[in-house]
Formats: structure tokens, C-alpha cells, sequence
């Protein structure tokens, strides 16, 4: 178990965002958070990295509770604003990022080589990120959260404006990931992408309404697809 | 090592952007030029009518340095001067002085017909005229300028607007687009931002600071009687208020149009105070807010360098309310900033 959310509440002032979440991910899956926005998916992953702290509840990560300076380290966060510095080159914007992390030296420039290599963008290194698309950006937003190689991978929406050839190897990129031991959460609201992970949580006004694998959710519901298998779970919970 | 890298991030988006280095480096030295311009432009010479005046008594007048009417009647006077054709006119009576009329809506041409007439007219009273009274200054001198006596404030003022202005906007953009909440899902501690960002903008801060101080006081030739050194070292010290001021207040603004709008709230009331208006003559209701802003101690400490000539034992107590207000201000940034992530 690497991840524990345990009966997390969220409030803004009259609000509730998340209501009595309880949660586990295992070490080395894919979980996918689906859910339209302003579910709550935001809300909750930006908890597990610590920049939030729930009104009601804990989160553990690998067994001590966020937040906590010590796990940052080996968390890797990518956020649904690409945050990057714009006036500056992707090189010297993953420089600055693998210093944070106290990458120095060889290592570092390696670092930096492999995951722009990972998210296809080698050749435009030097470039200014300005000039870069909007996809491209995404692209080195998730290499800046790859750099000092976490051992948990929490990225909110990774491929949103990406074209579907680029997704494909993005994905490609992300079993690589698993393959060598980490764990990943990924927030989407697209329904083919939820398909391509180990298991899902569906979210819907800040309820976690089911937790499985996309085929048992599909089999639960008689669905034949997870968007099925999302209406007739939410259906269930609008006639209550 | 992580400030490091903060500090190296800082300077490299600087010198890419390089119309806010020039504004915070060039644009300070253009409007102290053009105040300097301003305040020591050439003095006014009054335009003044006189209507009948005996010879004997214009014998008697000393009229150099006035442009001089003379007049039949009062009507054709009074008449050029609705017209702003003069500045007012002296009316006499006989040999006597009747009456002085000014057209009077602007109190700085009145107070200039008001000094020409008291020279001008300095023989027809003789008991006076004989009387020289020789005037010894402390500090500065008669031909001592408005400028010089602003300039000290003018020289703290800009160097305080830009860098407020520019570390705002830098550490707001840094909140707005997602790469301060990065930042805090890396290593980095608070303070280590608040730090960072005091050493990479000091950097530019400092270069701005010589450049203003060494502009006014070599160029423009603003008067100067103490430490070059010591000037250098207060106004780097406002800057350092301003900086963290501005860092400060990022957090309570949204978007660059609210932060612009802490100018008037912030920045220009600290001009009123910082004694280029005399305190004394200010309300006592609002002359309070001096001694809470860090440019009325700048001010004070930049005139008893500039102008009285004093050293560090006159300013040493300015000095330390500046570091106050700077480390006052890092400390609540850092506290500011735990609203991003609790630890």
C-alpha cells in the first residue's frame, strides 16, 4: 500500500468538495481518478502531494501522513497549469527544477536528456518556451515532474491538448514507468484514457462512487463501456 | 544549492526581459532628470504695470529683473491684467504708494511680484535700506536649489516604486502561473523562496541603487556633502523594504491590475510623509502614519548625508527601523506563503 485516503472531507466555507473519501492504491499500478470536472479530482490529488490539507481526515503516503517535507521527495506532481517559465529555455526551466531536487552535475544533464527523450521533445531542447505549443508544454511539464525519478507519479490531467499519436506514446511512456516498480495516479475525464488503467475511481460531486478495475466496473453494471458503467453508477446515486 | 539555483532562475528570466530591466534601471534616471529640469529651471521674471509714477520715485526703483509696463490709468492696467497680459500693477498716489493689485490665481508669480516689489522699493524707505544683515547657514548654502532638498527624497522614492512595483509582479506572476505551487511540491523551503528571492532581485537592485545614486549626484550634480558610500548603502537598504514589501503584498493580489492598484494605498502615501512636506504642518490625526513607513526613515538618512553632511552615527538608527521593516516583511511572506502548503 503506498497511498491511504482515510474518511477525507473537504469544506470551502459552505462547500463540501470532497465528502468522507476512504481510499487505498497499491504500489506499482496505474490508478486512474475519473470524473467530470469539478468533481473533485484537483482537490484530491493536490492533497496527496500536500498542498492542501483536508478539513476532515488523513492522507498517508507511504505510511507517514501528508503532509510531510520528507515525502516530497519522492513524489512527483504534475499540476493542470503547466507552470513553467516561459521566458526561459525548456533546458534551463528542467535545470532549475532537477536543482530543487539537488540533482548536480553529469547526472543531471542526463536526467534531463532521458525525460526529454521520454516525452519525444529531444530536438527542442534549447528552445524557448514561448515559442513552444500548448502540447509541448504539457509534454515538458510532465518531464520537469519525471527528473529526480519519484517513486510516485500523481499527475493531474497529463494529456490534456495532446494529439491522440502523442497519447498513445505518452501511455507507452507510463507503463515503462510501472514496469520499473512506480506507482501512478493520473486524473482524467476522458473516458478511453480511464480504460488504460489498472484500476479507476469514479468521482462525482465529491463522492468516490465506485473503486475497481475498468472490467469489473463494466461487469458490475452490465456496461459496455466505462462511460456505461460511470452514467449507471451516477444514475444509481441521482435517484437517491 | 536550492537557493542557488533560485538565485541563477531570477537573474536568467531578468536579463531575457529586457524592457523591465531597462525600466527599473533607466527609467528612474529619466524622471529624476526631468525633476531636475523642473525644479532648477530658470527663475520667473514677474511682469508688472505701473501706473502714474513720479520720476523722482522711478529714479528710486530698482527695476531690473521685471518685465516693466508703464500705464496712464488704472482701467488700461487693471484691463491687461484680466488679460494675464501682467502679473499685477502698482498704483501710486502722488509721490506716495498707493496700492499693490495682483492678478493673483497663481501663488508662486504672486510670491514672485511680492519679492520684486520689496527690492524694487528696498531705497524709497531708507531707514531700512541701510540695514545688511549677514546670514550664516548650518547646512547648505543660498544658492542651495528646491531640488537639492528633494532630491534626496526623489532619489529614495524611485528607487522604493520600481522595485516594489517589479518584485510584485514577479512573485505574483510566480502564484498565478502555477510555478510557485510547483516550487512547493519540490523540496524547497518557505523561506528558502523568500531568501532566493531577496539574493536574485538584491543583485539587480543593488546595480539599480548605484545607478540612480551615482546619476543624481555626478550627473545632475545634486548636492552633496557627505559619504557616496553611505547614500549607496540607504538606498540599497530601501530597496531591500521595497522588495520584500512588494513580494509581501503579491499575496493579496489576484492579477498585475491589482497589484498596480496598491500604488496609490501604498506608494504614494509614503511620498507625502517622508518629509517633503514639513510634518509639523501636516494634521496630527494623520501625521502618525510618518515614522510607519519605511521611506520617512530613508528620507531622513539620505538628507543627513546629502545635505547636513553627517556619517553612520546619524543614520545608524534609520538604518536598523530599514532592516526592521525588511525582516519584518520576509517573515510575514514566509508565514504568507503557508497558506500554499501548510509545512
Amino acid at each position: 500500500m503506498i497511498v491511504s485516503i482515510k474518511n477525507v472531507s473537504k469544506r470551502y466555507g459552505k462547500q463540501d468538495v470532497l465528502k468522507n473519501i476512504n481510499l487505498e492504491i497499491e504500489s506499482g499500478e496505474i490508478f486512474g481518478l475519473l470524473g467530470p470536472s469539478g468533481a473533485g479530482k484537483t482537490t484530491l490529488v493536490r492533497q496527496l502531494v500536500g498542498l492542501e490539507t483536508p478539513s476532515e481526515g488523513e492522507n498517508y503516503l507511504f505510511g507517514e501522513m501528508m503532509p510531510s517535507l520528507k515525502l516530497i521527495e519522492r513524489i512527483g506532481y504534475m499540476a493542470q497549469s503547466d507552470a513553467l517559465y516561459t521566458e526561459l529555455s525548456a533546458k534551463e526551466n528542467l535545470e532549475f527544477f532537477a536543482s530543487l531536487f539537488g540533482l548536480k552535475g553529469t547526472h543531471r544533464k542526463k536526467r534531463i536528456l532521458e525525460v526529454m527523450q521520454l516525452v519525444d521533445l529531444s530536438e527542442h531542447l534549447n528552445k524557448l518556451v514561448t515559442n513552444y505549443s500548448g502540447g509541448m508544454k504539457r509534454r515538458l511539464s510532465l518531464a520537469s515532474a519525471l527528473l529526480h525519478e519519484p517513486e510516485l507519479l500523481i499527475l493531474d490531467e497529463p494529456t490534456v491538448g495532446i494529439d491522440p499519436v502523442l497519447r498513445q506514446s505518452i501511455w507507452s511512456g507510463f507503463y515503462d514507468l510501472k514496469t520499473q516498480g512506480k506507482t501512478l495516479i493520473v486524473t482524467t475525464h476522458v473516458m478511453d484514457e480511464a480504460e488504460k488503467c489498472d484500476r479507476l475511481g469514479l468521482i462525482r460531486d465529491g463522492v468516490l462512487i465506485a473503486v475497481g478495475t475498468p472490467a469489473e466496473l463494466k461487469e458490475k453494471t452490465g456496461s459496455a463501456s466505462v462511460e456505461e458503467a460511470f452514467l449507471a453508477y451516477g444514475g444509481v446515486q441521482h435517484e437517491n | 544549492m536550492r537557493i542557488r539555483a533560485l538565485v541563477i532562475r531570477i537573474i536568467r528570466q531578468f536579463l531575457r526581459d529586457k524592457r523591465t530591466l531597462a525600466m527599473m534601471l533607466v527609467a528612474p534616471l529619466l524622471i529624476l532628470t526631468m525633476l531636475h529640469l523642473v525644479f532648477n529651471g530658470e527663475n520667473y521674471i514677474p511682469k508688472i504695470g505701473l501706473v502714474d509714477v513720479p520720476d523722482p520715485v522711478m529714479e528710486k526703483m530698482d527695476i531690473d529683473d521685471a518685465k516693466i509696463t508703464e500705464y496712464e490709468s488704472v482701467k488700461a492696467a487693471e484691463e491687461d491684467t484680466l488679460n494675464q497680459a501682467i502679473d499685477g500693477y502698482v498704483v501710486f498716489e502722488g509721490p506716495m504708494l498707493d496700492k499693490i493689485v495682483l492678478e493673483g490665481s497663481d501663488p508662486s508669480v504672486n510670491g514672485a511680484v511680492m519679492k520684486w516689489f520689496q527690492q524694487a522699493t528696498k531705497k524709497l524707505l531708507p531707514s531700512q535700506g541701510q540695514l545688511e544683515i549677514n546670514v550664516d547657514y548650518i547646512h547648505g548654502s543660498d544658492d542651495m536649489g528646491q531640488f537639492d532638498y528633494f532630491g534626496p527624497v526623489l532619489l529614495g522614492f524611485f528607487a522604493f516604486f520600481f522595485v516594489f512595483l517589479i518584485s510584485g509582479i514577479s512573485f505574483l506572476r510566480e502564484r498565478t502561473s502555477g510555478t510557485l505551487e510547483k516550487l512547493l511540491s519540490s523540496p524547497l523551503r518557505k523561506w528558502e523562496i523568500v531568501i532566493g528571492y531577496v539574493l536574485g532581485f538584491g543583485l539587480f537592485t543593488m546595480l539599480q541603487a548605484t545607478l540612480i545614486a551615482s546619476y543624481a549626484i555626478y550627473v545632475l550634480g545634486m548636492l552633496m556633502e557627505g559619504s557616496f558610500f553611505y547614500v549607496l548603502l540607504i538606498t540599497l537598504m530601501l530597496s531591500m523594504t521595497a522588495l520584500t514589501l512588494g513580494t509581501l503584498l503579491s499575496a493579496f493580489a489576484n492579477n498585475e491590475f491589482q497589484m498596480i492598484q496598491f500604488i496609490p494605498i501604498i506608494i504614494v502615501p509614503q511620498f507625502f510623509f517622508s518629509g517633503l512636506i514639513n510634518l509639523d504642518t501636516i494634521s496630527d490625526w494623520l501625521s502618525w502614519l510618518g515614522p510607519v513607513t519605511p521611506l520617512y526613515y530613508a528620507a531622513e538618512a539620505l538628507r543627513d548625508i546629502m545635505v547636513r553632511g553627517y556619517g553612520w552615527e546619524a543614520i545608524y538608527g534609520n538604518m536598523l527601523m530599514l532592516a526592521g521593516f525588511s525582516a519584518l516583511f520576509m517573515v510575514l511572506n514566509i508565514l504568507a506563503l503557508r497558506k500554499h502548503r501548510a509545512v
